[in-house]
């Protein structure tokens, strides 16, 4: 299993800002780490497969929470 | 031989020929075609709250998707990208209106639309805070810091009496027109906002 680098919270921001902070935090991973981006926006759900798309990384994990806010895996690929 | 041999061997070469250029004339034509890079280019041409709040979220956004991403601003685009401490700007009497007319700063920028006085963008910025949605001088600030290139018009600049540092820091060296289609020419997407 593999494990996950970072956790992004961005749990209340509204577009662009759960990109702007998952973006950010990938600039200074390594290419294969595995990053946790939490979120409340409902827009985040076709915005991060996306930004995936445009960007190149990689889209592993969409999950809805319990609480209702949604969780996404992503691995750096670029 | 029989003379069918011949005139299948002469078609032949004369289609193989015919392809040839044909295959030459389309290498010349792709050569002159422009190759678009995967990159935003946004003309800002409005300086109204609803018009650099979409071109910041957008311009931000694409750098945060590994895209390129550029912003030339240009006549009321200007305005947003004073820095806020800077009142009247200009030289001469219209310049100096003018600024009065259009105060500098994102942070000043009027509604095109129910504006009312001041009380429709304020109804919009706590609109945003409730969201937490950034403001547009929290996303110009944004992205500069993600590397998005915020590159002032000249032109504009001088006919408006805008200087150099009038405006904020972090910007490119002004440009002009044709640099800019420049800028747009090799961009998947372009707008003008």
């Amino acid at each position: 299993m593999d494990v996950i680098t970072r956790t992004v919270d961005a749990k209340g921001q509204s577009c662009p800002g759960p990109l702007v902070a998952l973006a950010r935090a990938l600039k200074d991973a390594r290419t294969g780490d595995l990053f946790e981006l939490l979120a409340t926006d409902p827009g985040s759900r076709s915005d991060v497969p996306s930004w995936a798309e445009i960007s190149g990384n990689e889209l592993l994990d969409a999950d809805v929470l319990d609480d209702g806010s949604f969780r996404y895996v992503i691995r750096k690929a670029v | 031989m029989s003379a069918t041999t011949t005139t299948e061997t002469e078609l032949q070469t004369t289609s193989l020929a015919d392809l040839l250029r044909r295959v030459e004339a389309l290498e010349a034509e792709g050569s002159k075609q422009i190759k678009k890079k995967n990159k935003l280019t946004i003309i800002a041409w409005g300086g109204n709250l609803d018009q650099i709040w979409p071109t910041t979220i957008l311009a931000t956004t694409a750098a945060a998707s590994g895209m390129e991403s550029s912003v030339f601003f240009t006549f009321w685009g200007l305005f947003a990208i004073v820095k806020p401490g800077v009142r009247i700007t200009g030289d001469n009497w219209m310049q100096k209106m003018m600024s009065v007319m259009n105060p500098g700063s994102a942070q000043k920028a009027k509604l095109s639309r129910y504006h009312f006085a001041g009380a429709g963008p304020a109804m919009f910025k706590k609109l945003a805070q409730d969201h937490q949605v950034a403001t547009p001088d929290e996303l110009i600030a944004l992205a500069s810091d993600l590397g998005v290139r915020l590159i002032p018009c000249q032109m504009t600049m001088d006919l408006l009496g805008l200087k150099r540092e009038d405006l904020i820091d972090g910007l490119e060296e002004p440009i002009g027109a044709a640099t800019a289609l420049a800028e747009m020419r090799d961009a998947a997407v372009s707008l003008f906002i």
